[in-house]
């Protein structure tokens, strides 16, 4: 009797003791995930180190600077209107946009300022490289929410905008176009006619991308309320661009942009900035479609109010700029790009310090990241829209 | 004499023969069709693009060519896989494949397993169907890649998810046609009428309209295609659990995947669509052997079409969005339909 009893018990205590194994909490490792540097959704070498509890992330850290090209030091040892060259491939979706704020600053520094006709037609292709360029950022958010078919309309639609490039500038991708005190050439012949049915196109594909992308509920499912940015840790992470104005925060360097406004005629234009209460990454999708809707708008006017005479001032065969010192910031496609150039009075700059969006909207994904699951990481990045050569430069 | 009559003379060695050959074309030809009319063209146009156009006309050689890139490829192990497991996975995903093929009846007498002595049918479909979670979960399992491993266990998850809503649809359909042999769910959509009415009989996607949509979407979450392709996702994990297949085990994974949509398909068009059933002439003719092949492709290619198209147009769910969809909506609404069709058969 008592050993039936003492076996029962046993038993008991055994299964109680296998039970309290299970149940405890089993200790697991995180898992250690590196997203590239060869990985399709980081366009280019980037790295990103996430810690993994299953599909959340716990921690994750960018890793820049696999495509470091040294412009900066190259730019020391080249002269002004070779560094065009350099700076064009930076961004290279939206190559004479990064032109522009170095011209203007060796510009200030030399204290010539370019014919209102080049002015005019800087402001047109720099909107046209902000086209180009987020064009193919909404094409390929909606690759990074898994669907396929948006980044060929993308692509497409981009192609006419390349052209009209192209045909004014003789380069596609990198224009190499601006030049201290104005511009290479000038227009060529029926380009604005040409150009201004190419933004109905634009508008055209603006139309469908929202009804074919932003529309999708699936698209909204895994974009609203997924990597809310909040404004002022936004702000504090120094994020730029459509970025910022997806957190509702009003701040557009076109109209509110105290030091390089000289060479760019945003404020003789009627447009709007536009921004996105919610911070999160259909916001920032949503602003850069808008955004691109209000370039071709302001193409359009540019075309329509271009003012006549020279493209170029009078300037010096050999560029010598005087000593001194200038920044001057702009708002390209990526966000707010500025250049801090520093003259001893030689032929190349003495230091030149590129400010490039992309490496300040990066630095927030350490804080943004954490926390979310896997398919999120990629659809974050995708709406931050980095472009790695505007991130290493 | 009838098709069965020549049939029965053959030796039985000869018949399963047949019955292999027979089997290999209804996968690979109908894998390559898809291939090259959904994935080549129709989707090419669809993305303003053209497809192939160089391998013979139009490109229709293109599949030819790819295939023998592929089988001259190395076949390539990662250094720390586990060689077993991971060279079989694709033999498992395929075997899957193939042995749901079996119990697709194309004809009154055109059948690999005998629809006449046996009601397996849609029972062993449904159950060899799940075969290839296993090598889904073996690839992520034996590719000793982290992206793999997530990817494996994502498809493990959904396809287990995603099995349930697919079984409760084909519940109705059995509930109806009162049987689970397959060419008797044919006979009986071709027999059946509704309010009276037989002239096209009555295929069950005009009463079980539910049951179809369900079928639909489980067979696409099965399939891993977008919206449900979270275990593939290109953009994120690479290609998840095919990440470090190359060469022909890739080729298998792929084949696998046409396939499976396409014998999905079949077994879609036999439950919903009236099978190789034309209104007008009586399934159990002769002449339906030759004609049922014919009329099941054109509904396969049909239904693949929605596949394809669904899923170069969506964007893809998030992993608990996809477990939501299946176990808040499609399961509750799948278990609704069985018990209006229980009611209803009772009723009449």
């Amino acid at each position: 009797m008592t050993a039936v009893s003492s076996r029962r018990q046993l038993n008991y205590i055994a299964a109680q003791a296998a039970d309290a194994r299970v149940n405890l909490e089993i200790e697991t490792e995180g898992m250690t995930l590196n997203i590239g540097p060869q990985h399709p959704a980081t366009h280019g070498t980037l790295r990103i180190v996430a810690k993994l509890d299953g599909e959340q992330v716990i921690a994750a850290d960018p890793v820049m600077g696999y495509m470091h090209r040294g412009y900066e030091k190259l730019s020391e040892v080249r002269t002004y209107p070779q560094v065009t060259t350099l700076i064009n491939r930076i961004d290279w979706l939206g190559s004479f946009a990064n032109e522009v704020p170095f011209i203007l600053a060796a510009e200030q520094l030399m204290e010539v300022e370019a014919p209102p006709r080049s002015q005019w037609i800087r402001t047109v292709l720099f909107e046209m490289s902000r086209i180009a360029n987020i064009v193919l950022f909404l094409g390929d958010m909606a690759v990074q929410v898994g669907a396929v078919t948006p980044v060929f309309f993308a692509f497409r639609d981009r192609e006419h905008i390349l052209n009209q490039i192209e045909a004014a500038t003789g380069g596609r991708f990198h224009p190499n176009f601006d030049r201290i005190g104005g511009l290479k050439d000038d227009l060529p012949k029926g380009w604005i006619v040409e150009t201004k049915q190419v933004m109905k196109k634009m508008r055209s594909f603006c139309n469908e991308i929202e009804e074919l992308v932003m529309g999708n509920e699936i698209f909204q499912a895994r974009t609203r309320g997924i990597g809310v940015v909040p404004a002022d840790i936004g702000l504090s992470y120094g994020l730029s661009g459509a970025n910022i104005r997806g957190s509702g925060v009003d701040w557009d360097v076109r109209r509110d942009g105290t030091t390089g406004a000289g060479g760019l005629v945003h404020n003789e234009l009627d447009w709007r900035v536009w921004t996105h209460p919610d911070g999160d990454s259909f916001s920032r999708f949503w602003v850069r479609l808008q955004e691109v809707r209000e370039s071709t708008r302001m193409v359009d006017q540019l075309l329509d109010g271009l003012p006549s005479g020279p493209i170029m001032a009078k300037v010096p065969r050999i560029i010598k700029v005087p000593a001194g010192e200038a920044y001057v910031e702009t708002e390209n496609p990526l966000g707010v790009m500025g250049y801090y150039v520093v003259s001893k009075g030689g032929l190349a700059p003495f230091r030149v310090k590129i400010r490039s969006a992309s490496f300040n909207n990066m630095s927030i994904t350490p804080w943004l990241l954490t926390g979310v699951y896997v398919p999120d990481i990629i659809t974050i990045l995708g709406s931050l829209y980095f472009i790695l050569g505007d991130i290493d430069r | 004499m009838s098709t069965t009559q020549v049939f029965a003379e053959l030796a039985y060695w000869q018949q399963t023969g047949i019955r292999v050959g027979a089997a290999l074309a209804a996968v690979l030809l109908v894998a390559g069709a898809l291939v090259y009319m959904h994935l080549f063209k129709a989707v090419s146009f669809m993305q303003s693009r053209l497809g192939p156009m160089e391998a013979g006309p139009y490109g229709s050689l293109q599949l030819l060519a790819e295939v023998g890139k592929h089988i001259q490829k190395e076949d390539i192990f990662p250094a720390k896989a586990d060689r077993f497991v991971f060279g079989a996975a694709p033999f498992v995903v395929l075997a899957s494949t193939f042995l749901l093929v079996v119990v697709v009846p194309a004809g009154p007498d055109a059948w690999f397993i005998d629809h006449h002595n046996s009601d397996l049918g849609i029972y062993l479909g449904l159950a060899v169907s799940s075969v290839s979670v296993l090598g889904i979960l073996m690839a992520g399992w034996g590719s000793s890649n982290k992206y793999s491993l997530l990817g494996g266990l994502r498809a493990t998850g959904q396809l287990i998810a995603y099995e349930l809503p697919l079984i409760l649809a084909v519940v109705g359909v059995v509930i109806q046609a009162g049987t689970m042999n397959m060419a008797d769910i044919v006979y009986a959509q071709a027999n059946g009428e509704i309010f009276g009415l037989g002239i096209v009989g009555n295929p069950y996607i005009l009463t079980q309209g539910v049951a179809f949509i369900i079928f639909l979407i489980a067979m696409q979450a099965e399939l891993a295609q977008a919206p449900f392709d979270m275990p593939v996702a290109e953009s994120e994990l690479v290609t998840g659990y095919m990440t470090e297949y190359s060469g022909m085990r890739f080729l298998l994974f792929f084949i696998g995947e046409f396939a499976t949509a396409g014998v999905f398909a079949a077994v879609a068009s036999v439950l919903f669509l009236g099978g190789w059933y034309i209104p007008g002439i009586d399934p159990g003719a002769d002449v339906m052997n030759l004609l049922g092949p014919l009329v099941m492709l054109v509904k396969i290619v049909g239904l693949t079409f929605l596949v394809f198209w669904t899923r170069f147009t969506m964007p893809r769910f998030r992993e608990d969005q996809l477990q939501r969809l299946a176990w808040k909506f499609l399961i509750p609404i799948a278990l609704a339909n069985i018990v209006v069709t229980g009611i209803l058969k009772v009723a009449f």
